[in-house]
């Protein structure tokens, strides 16, 4: 977001007293900027994107004189006529179709002064004008500037002029392609046949916009007393604001505002207008919203200090304001005059049922048999590398890949979890062994089946690295889950490339491969520079927590006993169980078959 | 009495060790005369350390070994010793060489040793070079060099003992290849202090026979216990660490903060990390020229890289976009892009959970409350102070009835039960709420506010577009790192996933009320 610099002396001098800088930051604060900072006579604000209009010194002042009761009410804005004319040839159809013009005299410009018109131009640009793209910006002395003026499309060759800080005249094109302003905007213009420009009656280029003003007659220095200003883009309101913005501060600045007339092919506006614009507004609403019981007379008040004017009902919103685009935005205004200190916060405690994910609870039982087991608990980035999921594991799977992560470490997101906790291990190296660890968490497959055209699911992960890290010692492990959570399982014979053949298998129960079982190869760990044997347990919890049918995934329980319900009966009603399987049972007793199966929800 | 507490507290080892320190100062010595392990040497040494019976200094000392040269020389002679012996008259080199049998190596360094020594003489005759003694060299025949004594003594000797004469031999052999070397060895010595002695004494009184150390299942059954006394521990004597499970201290804070909604009657949330700029972004009306969704920011995917997004909402998003469709609101102007929409990405707020709770939120489920814990997504270069994934506490309150007011009520609740009792609130800016703020929290132990993240009411044009009808919907997300990151007092944002071991053991537990 846009910072701004302001003048401490300026913005005293134009608050009219002596006010200290705490009491100057918290303000500044209230009123919905950012105090950054004060540093000698410089205050340093941030301006959220929604107030464009407090962009400039004179109009962050004019804001701040409101707010801290100095100059309240909605400012009046004199607009007079100018016969000044500019006339939008349909050729820039298609290409910047709108612009929004201004005359502004009696100016008396120091350096000072145009380097603060410079900033505002500049700040409006890369904030409101999205880098020119949306609105840009253009100030000439009109001094030099002959109307009418035109605004229409040429060819690039057709454009001929001295194109700022250059004493040279250059086509269109060199322009996009020598000047270094043509260089980091010309892809605005990129791919169009014309480019606008701006020509005043004896043809001569006052700009060609978004990118460039004449040298000649686009100007403005401290001899300049009028200047013409133009907005162009795509929005003709959004250009009228801009345009509003930059003429009510130049006006605060001393200046005198005049008209314009527009005459589009099919219609004309007389642009500044600064009247503002009516919205309606119940006070109920706003103390429906707020949580406060503001009287009309209150309301009115409140409205003063934000610079608007309040009567019958009806809001009068200064033509510089951007943001307001339902009442809404009005509310929070008056939530600011009001002061968001002044908000004691009620919290009144209802009785309502609360109520948790159940895969989530599912997690924490998990987790807490990992624990009982002595295994230590880490966690890695859902965001890994490539190669770390597949060339390290000797697999060729395909993963989610991101387009434009800043580091190359972490381009794709994990596919499995054994890598991760390779990673931990491999970066555990100096601490003595054995390390025993885990991991609860999110893994994304490729799946065009979903929405996001990715699967997420949960899983847990348990590496055992030592001297002694075998088989035996994970699946006892994995027999202390078994029993816990009254799982029936056998362990199918399984081929896969990261473990050592005829010590890995897959965990199934009722009928659904829920998770890999083995030592890992000594190839793998060697490509991780692990020098300790690693058995392994990747266990998929989301599949497991479907298939033993607790509960719904998507519904959340309340908090009490968690429902229990044997898998069993799955187990019993689908017999088809493959020949090569070693049975295991858990030597836990095994509880009967639960009937509630259909229950969703205890309630407490 | 003391000193009969302390002899009969004494554990077996010690017991063993202490009476050898009254003549073995030396830990190496005292492995060999006790016969016991070189750690139960030292966990003896160190409690009786602990007790003050005894005293350890450390002693760092160059030690000086015979090498496997200077053992083979020790029986066969020093190659120089060999060489004199052949040397009966004037010869040749090569006839020195078939007479001594020496090596090519050995006889050039017997050659310049010797000429040093001024034992020899050397001269050059056509070709060959040939070697006589001189009288010198007669009368070191005769006698034993220097080197040679040293090489007779008992090994390992201590550098800093050796005489003048010893250590003239020692400068000369050590330049020589694998004959000597030396050591540096950190020797402690244990001395007994007057203390130690007296529990000697004592203990050699009691002779240790009645005092049971290890109280073993036999001892119960027989009771042969009986009529004995058990030796008092050392109750602060260091034991060796536990390798204990333990769950990772992020998710402790996390689960923490979970429970606290729970507590308030909030329903979980849950959601996928990847998600359409839709509902990331769109649903929350944040324009499609909004500086947050442009590239640096955002982690977009590339592999898939568009997803699907609902047709019925497609439209009023669009609506509500270009013109405000139905929510009374101007809108943003201009066109929406539904390709835009379709691109896939990393949620970078959890407010897309939100966002998705309320689509699906009927008018007969209010009021309602949701809240969720996790993980956001910002695509930034990891330092000490920013990571690319971290958690985000998110909650909405969606009920006709809901102001500011309780907004503000419903954070204080919250940052009170995680032991913060200042909060304060000042205006922000979202394109998705209004009003909106941000939310500071004061730190007792820093004295300073800290920035916790942003709150707000959701926009009309969000709520009457995604649910339908028109209601207040109170809704932050707040950083949990800022706070838990001080309680553990991490200085680098990156020690949250190091996962080094060490650190994860030694982290301490979350407490109830942690500030």
């Amino acid at each position: 977001m846009p910072t701004i610099t302001l003048s401490k002396k300026t913005v005293l001098e134009f608050l009219g007293r002596k006010v200290s800088d705490e009491e100057l930051a918290d303000r500044i604060s209230m009123l919905g900027t950012g105090f950054e900072g004060i540093e000698g006579d410089e205050i340093h604000v941030e301006i959220f994107p929604n107030r464009p209009d407090l962009l400039s010194a004179p109009g962050f002042a004019r804001a701040l004189g409101s707010f801290t009761g100095i100059k309240k009410g909605f400012r009046k804005y004199t607009v007079k006529k100018s016969n000044v004319k500019v006339i939008v040839d349909k050729s820039v159809k298609g290409i910047r179709p709108y612009t929004a013009c201004a005359v502004v005299k009696n100016l008396k410009l120091t350096d000072e002064k145009i380097k603060e018109i410079i900033q505002i131009q500049e700040k409006l640009h890369i904030t409101y004008g999205r880098n020119r793209r949306k609105a840009a910006i253009g100030i000439y002395p009109l001094e030099h500037i002959k109307p009418p003026i035109y605004y229409k499309a040429l060819s690039p060759e057709e454009i001929r002029f001295k194109p700022l800080d250059l004493n040279k005249d250059l086509t269109g094109n060199q322009i996009l392609a020598i000047h270094p302003t043509g260089r980091e905007y010309g892809y605005l213009l990129e791919g169009k046949e014309k480019y606008p420009v701006f020509l005043d009656s004896r043809m001569q280029v006052m700009s060609m916009p978004p990118i460039i003003n004449s040298n000649t007659i686009g100007k403005i220095t401290i001899a300049t007393r009028e200047v013409f200003i133009e907005c162009s883009g795509f929005d003709f309101d959004y250009l009228h604001i801009c345009l509003n913005i930059i003429v009510t501060a130049l006006a605060d600045m001393g200046g005198d505002i005049y008209s314009v007339e527009l005459q589009y092919p099919e219609k004309k506006y007389t642009v500044p207008r600064l009247e503002g614009r009516e919205m309606k507004l119940d006070s109920a609403y706003v103390n429906k919203i707020l949580g406060l019981v503001l009287t009309e007379s209150e309301l009115r008040s409140a409205f003063d200090r934000m610079g608007y004017a309040y009567k019958n009902k009806k809001v009068l919103v200064p033509g510089y304001r951007a943001d307001i685009l339902h009442p809404i935005d009005l509310v929070e205004d008056i939530a600011i005059a009001y002061g968001y200190e002044n908000f004691t916060g009620t919290f009144t405690p209802v009785a309502a049922v609360s109520a948790v994910k159940p895969i989530e609870l599912y997690k924490d039982r998990i987790r807490e048999i990992a624990v009982g087991n002595g295994i230590i608990e880490v966690k890695n980035f859902h965001l890994t590398s490539k190669d770390k999921q597949t060339k390290f594991m000797n697999s060729t799977h395909a993963v989610v890949e991101l387009l434009n992560s800043v580091t190359q470490d972490y381009d794709v997101l994990r596919y499995w979890m054994t890598p991760s906790l390779l990673e931990t291990l491999q970066s555990n190296k100096h601490y003595e062994y054995p390390q025993n660890i885990f991991e609860i968490g999110t893994i994304f497959k490729p799946n065009t089946t979903y929405d996001t055209g990715v699967q997420e699911q949960e899983v847990l992960a348990i590496a055992l690295c030592g001297n002694d890290a075998n088989f035996t010692k994970i699946k006892k492990i994995f027999d202390t889950f078994a029993g816990a959570l009254d799982l029936n399982y056998t362990i199918a014979d399984t081929a896969h490339e990261s473990f050592i053949a005829g010590r890995v298998g897959r965990i199934v129960v009722a009928n659904e491969k829920i998770g890999y079982i083995g030592e890992l190869h000594p190839q793998i760990l060697l490509n991780w520079g692990i020098e300790m044997p690693v058995a392994v347990l990747e266990l998929n919890l989301s599949d497991l927590f479907k298939v033993t049918g607790l509960i719904g995934e998507d519904q959340p329980v309340s908090l009490g006993p968690a429902p229990s319900k044997s898998v069993s009966s799955k187990t019993a009603s689908s017999p088809a169980k493959p020949q090569k399987h070693h049975t295991s049972k858990p030597t836990r007793k095994k509880s009967a078959p639960a009937k509630k199966s259909s229950k969703k929800q205890k309630r407490r | 009495m003391e000193l009969q507490k302390l002899a009969e507290s004494l554990h077996p080892l010690e017991r063993k060790i202490l009476p050898l320190l009254e003549t073995t100062p030396d830990t190496g010595m005292l492995i060999e005369k006790s016969r016991l392990k070189e750690v139960e040497v030292t966990r003896a040494l160190q409690w009786l350390s602990n007790k003050k019976l005894i005293e350890i200094k450390e002693e760092v000392r160059e030690l000086v070994f015979l090498d496997k040269n200077g053992q083979l020389y020790l029986k066969t002679g020093l190659p120089e010793r060999i060489f004199l012996t052949a040397l009966n008259r004037e010869m040749s080199l090569k006839d020195v060489e078939k007479a001594s049998r020496l090596s090519k190596e050995e006889l050039s360094i017997c050659m310049g040793l010797l000429k040093k020594k001024g034992a020899i003489n050397i001269s050059k005759k056509g070709n060959d070079v040939f070697v006589s003694l001189t009288d010198n060299g007669r009368s070191i025949l005769k006698k034993e060099m220097l080197e040679e004594q040293l090489l007779k003594h008992t090994f390992p000797l201590e550098r800093k003992s050796l005489n003048p004469q010893e250590l003239f031999a020692f400068n000369e052999l050590i330049r020589r290849r694998n004959i000597i070397r030396t050591e540096i060895k950190k020797q402690r010595a244990a001395t007994l202090t007057d203390l130690g002695r007296q529990v000697l004494e004592s203990v050699g009184a009691s002779d240790g026979k009645d005092v049971i150390d290890s109280l073993t299942a036999d001892m119960i059954r027989s009771k042969s216990w009986m009529g004995k006394t058990f030796r008092n521990y050392d109750l602060n004597a260091p034991v060796p660490r536990s390798n204990y499970g333990k769950i990772h201290f992020e998710n402790e804070s996390v689960s923490y903060a979970k429970s606290i909604w729970l507590e308030m009657g909030f329903t979980e949330m849950s959601g996928s990390m990847v998600q359409t700029a839709f509902w990331d972004l769109d649903s929350l009306f944040v324009p499609q020229d909004h500086p947050a969704r442009e590239m640096q920011d955002t982690f977009y995917l590339k592999n898939p890289s568009q997803g699907k997004i609902p047709d019925d909402l497609k439209k009023k998003i669009k609506a509500v976009h270009e013109n405000g469709g139905d929510t009374g609101s101007k809108g943003w102007g201009g066109v929406w892009d539904e390709e835009k929409a379709k691109q896939l990405m990393l949620r970078t707020h959890t407010t897309v959970l939100s966002a998705q709770t309320i689509s699906r939120l009927k008018r007969e489920h209010l009021p309602a409350k949701f809240f969720t814990v996790g993980k956001v997504f910002r695509n930034e270069t990891p330092d000490w102070k920013h990571l690319f994934e971290f958690y985000q506490v998110e909650g909405i309150v969606v009920d006709p009835n809901a102001t500011l007011n309780d907004l503000k009520g419903y954070l204080k609740e919250f940052f009170k039960k995680m032991g913060y009792d200042k909060i304060k609130i000042r205006p922000g800016h979202f394109p998705y709420t209004e009003p909106s703020l941000e939310v500071e929290v004061f730190d007792k132990n820093k004295n300073q506010w800290i920035e916790l993240g942003g709150a707000g009411i959701f926009r009309p044009e969000v709520t009457k577009t995604l649910m339908g009808f028109e209601c207040p919907v109170l809704a932050w997300g707040l950083g949990l790192g800022r706070v838990t990151v001080p309680y553990y007092a991490i200085t680098d944002l990156r020690d949250l996933n190091r996962n080094d071991l060490k650190q994860l053991r030694s982290m301490k537990k979350w407490m109830l009320r942690p500030q």
